[in-house]
């Protein structure tokens, strides 16, 4: 949405690329998925795996309390003016693709009071396997799934398995000992995803976060040079 | 003008935030003070006529041309709990983004410069239906619906109260729901005349207290 070009006017309404500046924004990328999968720990990793080389912050949305960013804080991953929760109202999927308002506005004024930012990553409480991102809210979009819900998820597909930017398959290290098949799931997810990537990982393992922090880079890249 | 603009900006999916909101209903439920529906009734009645009221006077003061400066500081002066005015404010900010983005007007601009934290919710209503081409009557009603609709929505959520018994009530207050909204737009008519002192006051003390308990509660489900 383009509604407003004046560089000198009021905030941008929605998803608009520049700042009032006209400089790029901060690419905002956003991580969903059912709950505990991994996404905390996911944007912990990449906040530790980035933040020497890039200026990041987080926006949270919990279900209820502000668990996901006290999470954050406690872990230090970084300082806490970078880190900003949503109140969603029991709903993280309405709050990051029903009505973004909410959203837009914690991103803005992070990028006004600590910018200016590379990335901001958007988390979503565990909600449900068709929860997505608006493309009002972030550039590209992380779903996050786990070993231990069950190796069929990948094959049941959905909007979030389906389409988003990046799929994990997460915890890969809890695969024995709770059945899942991790070429099955793998076969399933390039099944259901034609050409789009996945990455299969553990962040107990000593690779960690590296694959998924390789392709936020080229996100950035590319939004860069856009 | 068109009627059905007034549709589109008092549909409960008008993406302005208020899913996220209970109107108070959540400290209520805490506090046990809504149980059923016949207490959600009670509620949304007191709600109606005081916070109601002003909120609905306010709009259509708005929507008649009252600089919203002078509504803005009305507004503050008629919401004594910081964390009703925060959530207001908060809330005007988000009707602030979503009626520029359906309705740009230049008047919207201005206000999202002058308010960039954002105006309380109410002012930013009435200049959004100004936008729309709605008048002062029309914005009344969707504050004075949006006074129980929002409690009605949240309850069902926090007590899975029977969603049909809680639409139920927010029929059987229609008829009060129109004789608030012609009385806010009395009000807001003496404005030009006597300044915002003619706008209607009516507070409700309790929706004061409990806002600011419920802002302290450690784990909710609603920001307010
Ligand atoms: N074994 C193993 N545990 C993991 C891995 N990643 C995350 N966990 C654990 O899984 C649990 C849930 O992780 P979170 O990051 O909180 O999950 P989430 O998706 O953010 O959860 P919600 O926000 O509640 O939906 C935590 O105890 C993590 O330590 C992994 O790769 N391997
Ligand atoms: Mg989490």
């Amino acid at each position: 949405m383009h509604l407003d070009h004046h560089h000198n006017g009021p905030a941008a309404v929605s998803a608009d690329a520049h700042r009032k500046d006209g400089s790029h924004r901060a690419l905002r990328i956003g991580l969903g998925g059912p709950v505990g999968s991994g996404k905390t720990a996911t944007v912990a990793a990449l906040c530790r795996a980035l933040r020497d080389e890039l200026s990041l912050a987080v926006v949270t949305n919990d279900i209820y309390t502000r668990e996901d960013a006290e999470f954050l804080l406690r872990e230090a991953v970084l300082p806490p003016e970078r880190i900003t929760a949503v109140e969603t109202g029991a709903c993280p999927h309405t709050a990051i693709r029903d009505d973004i308002s909410a959203n837009l506005e914690a991103v803005e004024d992070l990028e006004d009071e600590v910018g200016p930012l590379d990335l901001i990553l958007v988390e979503s409480g565990g909600d449900n396997l068709t929860a997505t991102f608006s493309k009002g809210l972030v550039d590209a979009q992380i779903f996050v799934i786990d070993v231990a819900g069950g190796d069929d998820i990948p094959r049941k597909g959905g909007p979030g398995v389906t389409t988003a930017d990046l799929l994990i398959v997460n915890k890969t290290d809890l695969a024995p000992y709770v059945g899942s098949d991790l070429a099955r799931m793998a076969a399933d997810a390039k099944a259901q995803r034609a050409e789009l990537p996945v990455v299969l990982q553990s962040l107990r393992s000593e690779t960690g976060v590296a694959d998924t922090a390789a392709w936020v880079r080229s996100q950035l890249a590319a939004w860069t040079a856009a | 003008m068109s009627r059905a603009a007034l549709l589109v900006l008092a549909d409960g999916r008008f993406p302005a935030g208020g899913h996220a909101h209970s109107g108070g209903a959540e400290a209520a439920v805490g506090a046990g003070r809504i149980t059923d529906a016949e207490s959600l009734e009670a509620f949304c009645r007191g709600r109606l006529h005081t916070a109601g009221l002003v909120s609905a006077a306010l709009a259509a003061a708005a929507v008649l041309g009252v600089p919203p400066r002078e509504l803005d500081a009305a507004a503050d002066a008629r919401t004594p709990s910081p964390a009703l005015r925060l959530a207001a404010r908060k809330l005007g900010r988000q009707l602030t983004r979503a009626a520029r983005a359906t309705w740009p007007s230049a008047e919207l601009d201005a206000l999202a410069r002058e308010f960039p934290k954002g105006a309380h919710q109410p002012v930013v209503l009435g200049l959004a239906a100004r936008a729309a081409g709605l008048e002062a009557v029309d914005a009344a009603y969707c504050a004075v619906y949006e006074s129980v609709s929002g409690p009605a929505s949240a309850t069902v959520r926090l007590l899975s109260l029977d969603p049909f018994d809680a639409t139920a009530v927010l029929a059987r207050l229609a008829p009060e729901l129109d004789r608030v909204a012609d009385q806010a737009v009395e009000a807001a008519r003496n404005v030009a005349d006597e300044g915002t002192d003619a706008l209607p006051a009516a507070s409700a003390p309790l929706l004061e207290i409990a806002a600011e308990l419920h802002a302290a509660w450690p784990v909710r489900l609603f920001a307010s």
